[in-house]
């Protein structure tokens, strides 16, 4: 399972490919924009006022067995019924009154005495504030890690982790809108731990460059690209082992665990999948923008190769 | 030959105390309602009159009143917690009848201290309502004895004036005390009271004057409580996701366990043996710390596993690309853990940054991930870096694992210096 990493990256020139992955990213991100305007998300029952009731059944139970009830108790209206195996969601426009939760799950009950009932309830303006306050979280993150990696490398790499970071967030919303994936809590606490990764990940590389840049002259714009290009080859490896160990463990949270984290893994999944990629072709390559950018003010280079 | 000893003893210590502690502490994680079934709901808080701010005592008190109540109803171990200004939590375990224990948690303890006007119907009824619930200072009803021994229950009201002419006007006729327009009981008025104070007796029974003591108090709290969110989790689907999600989880860890020896051979091995002292101490900390374990946290946990071996790879693919430049796998293993720490601590401490803001800004669940995100890196770096290294270094120093192909290093990769 020994790579050999030398000939693996010898001849990929990341800073020149960045340029169509560039491209891509900017593509997908307005594919995101587009599909957020148009489609928006699926919100679940965190962030829409309302009531979603999941059931764990010991038989199978049908819609016809179920309509019935919810009419009677006069919930119906607005009401969506989700069956599967053994387990039954559904979910309720309105929020369900003690009253109506009782008598349901009462009525449930005499259906199949075993059934297990998971209820919850959101008020529209403690969605709407929760919501906010991810988001505020996300922004004081990315002050903070402005503020840290600042302090330890230099404002660039910090611009270009921020970016990064935000890019990777981003994809995940955008892959949860495109394809109409349910956003709950959980979602919010997943988009929060790829930006933990992300910058992570990310910080690894930038980590490389400023030690290659310790015992380099960089005197033109190609012994700063043969810099990022030594480095990311230098931490490719690492990179793609812990995508790939922390992929394993969210692949078998998505696929094993508990039915209140399926979303909140497969968030992560997909997150983890943008984080090794942004930080392999996107990170360094903005930083190389930046820094090319200050190389041309300072001293004209012989040209460009773009 | 003293280190090989010393090693052996190290690692055959660290599993003797892990095997041996492991299933009370096991037992003694105190698990958050979405794993053991229950359910939450997040109160808001308004003052019942006008619309005065709600101070911090009186949501405190509030949420004081929330807890005895929900333990009178018999639920085990009820978590009352205030959040922010005017919002209460309420976390129930065990509960047999939800809606029931619902009802009575919002309920407002509407107390009332009434007398006859005439219009009643029987004789144990009274309609004219003298003093209401806020009259009274909060918490000021107390259980008292009399020197014969008699439980009695002292009240302190708010305005002295008012009760003494309450108290003048009513002299050895009945003031009756309702909660929720059910009469709990009739003291008769036995002198005028100018102080503020006064004393009620029960007839002997000690729970009767902690019952009345309690309905006093309750309905001195002018706080009127909305539900914001709940939850709710069966015993039976909390259970399971427990289950799934640790199958999930032990699935997960054993792949990257064998991941990580396939790859770095015996600095993978330490690797993972780090990881399982690692886990370990995270539920030492849970259960010395007394946090709560949830389904998120779980999560977080999972995922940190990941992130901790992270910190081993980034070590070993170093001591690996030092021993390819064609140094000693002993000044490899010295420059690679020198060059390595830098990097992982900056990428950890990124790392807690979110971490940190999402504990501050974060909610029920998001604060629970975070936790442990935070608790688990700090682990790790001690793990993670510290101990799996102090046992390479262990061997190493004995002579042992000089050759390359102990670190998955082959040896016509090596470069000729």
């Amino acid at each position: 399972m020994s790579f050999n990493t030398k000939k693996l990256n010898k001849n990929l020139n990341y800073v020149h490919l960045s340029k169509h992955f560039f491209r891509l990213s900017i593509i997908l991100t307005i594919i995101g924009v587009i599909s957020l305007a148009v489609f928006g998300l699926n919100y679940g029952v965190d962030f829409k006022a309302g009531s979603n009731v999941d059931i764990t059944l010991s038989r199978t139970l049908t819609e016809e067995q179920i309509q019935p009830i919810l009419k009677q108790i006069g919930i119906d209206e607005g009401s969506d019924i989700t069956l599967g195996d053994n387990r039954m969601n559904i979910r309720f426009n309105e929020v369900l009154n003690e009253d109506n939760d009782h008598l349901l799950k009462q009525e449930i009950l005499k259906l199949d005495d075993k059934a297990s009932f998971e209820v919850n309830t959101v008020d529209t303006e403690m969605a709407k504030e929760l919501a906010a306050n991810a988001i505020k979280a996300v922004l004081i993150s990315c002050i903070g890690i402005i503020i840290y990696v600042s302090i330890r490398f230099e404002w660039r790499f910090a611009v270009a982790a921020v970016i990064a970071l935000l890019h990777d967030a981003f994809m995940v919303v955008t892959v949860f809108s495109i394809f109409r994936l349910e956003v709950d809590l959980t979602f919010i606490i997943a988009v929060l731990t790829i930006i933990g990764y992300s910058i992570n990940d990310t910080i690894v590389i930038f980590d490389r460059i400023r030690e290659n840049m310790r015992f380099s002259k960089l005197k033109t714009r190609e012994d700063l690209i043969k810099l990022v290009n030594n480095s990311v080859s230098q931490t490719i490896m690492r990179s793609l082992y812990t995508a790939l160990t922390v992929f394993i463990a969210a692949f078998f949270l998505f696929l094993l665990g508990g039915e209140s984290i399926r979303m909140f893994s497969l968030a992560m999944v997909i997150g983890l999948l943008f984080g090794a990629y942004s930080t392999i072709f996107i990170a360094s390559p903005i930083w190389f923008v930046l820094k090319s950018k200050q190389k041309n003010n300072s001293a004209k280079t012989s040209k460009a190769t773009n | 030959m003293k280190r090989i000893i010393a090693f052996i003893t190290v690692v055959l210590v660290t599993t003797a105390v892990m095997a041996f502690t492991s299933p009370s502490l096991l037992r003694n994680v105190h698990l958050g309602l979405d794993l053991k079934g229950g359910f939450e709901i997040l109160y808001e808080a308004t003052p019942y009159e006008g619309g005065a701010k709600v101070s911090k005592e009186s949501l405190v008190k509030t949420a004081q009143s929330l807890e005895k109540r929900a333990n009178m109803l018999g639920t085990s171990e009820p978590e009352v917690t205030t959040e922010g200004s005017n919002r209460i939590r309420l976390k129930l375990a065990g509960v047999t009848d939800e809606a029931e224990v619902r009802k009575q948690m919002k309920e407002p303890a509407a107390l009332t201290f009434r007398s006859k006007n005439g219009t009643e119907t029987s004789a144990d009824q009274y309609n004219k309502i003298e003093m209401v619930g806020t009259d009274f200072a909060e918490n000021g009803a107390k259980l008292e004895y009399t020197n014969m021994n008699e439980p009695i229950v002292a009240i302190k009201v708010k305005s002295k004036e008012k009760f003494a002419e309450v108290t003048e006007r009513l002299l050895g006729q009945p003031l009756a005390i309702y909660m929720n327009d059910e009469l709990i009981s009739a003291p008769t008025v036995q002198a005028v009271l100018t102080e503020g104070t006064a004393t009620i007796s029960v007839g002997g029974d000690v729970n009767e004057a902690k019952e009345l003591r309690d309905n006093i108090n309750l309905g001195a709290l002018p706080l009127k409580l909305t539900e914001k969110y709940s939850q709710s989790v069966g015993a039976t689907l909390g259970q399971q996701s427990l289950k799934e999600t640790i199958e999930a989880g032990l699935i997960g860890s054993v792949l990257i366990l064998i991941f990580m020896i396939v790859m770095y051979h015996v600095p993978g091995l330490f690797a993972g043996f780090a990881l399982i002292v690692h886990t370990w101490l995270l539920i030492l900390v849970f259960v010395w710390a007394d946090f709560t374990l949830t389904l998120p946290g779980i999560a977080a946990f999972i995922l940190g596993v990941g992130m901790a071996v992270d910190a081993n790879i980034i070590t070993n693919e170093r001591i690996r690309e030092e021993i390819r430049s064609g140094r000693s796998v002993m000044s490899a293993v010295k420059a690679g853990g020198k060059h390595s720490l830098r990097t992982i601590l900056d990428s950890n401490i990124t790392t807690i940054i979110v971490a940190l803001v999402m504990f501050a800004y974060g909610t029920g669940a998001v604060k629970g991930f975070a936790l442990v995100l935070v608790v688990e890196i700090v682990l790790s770096i001690a793990t993670n870096i510290y101990f799996s290294r102090f046992l390479l270094n262990l061997l190493l120093k004995s002579g042992k694992l000089l050759k390359p192909k102990y670190f998955g290093v082959k040896e016509r990769d090596i470069r000729e210096l």
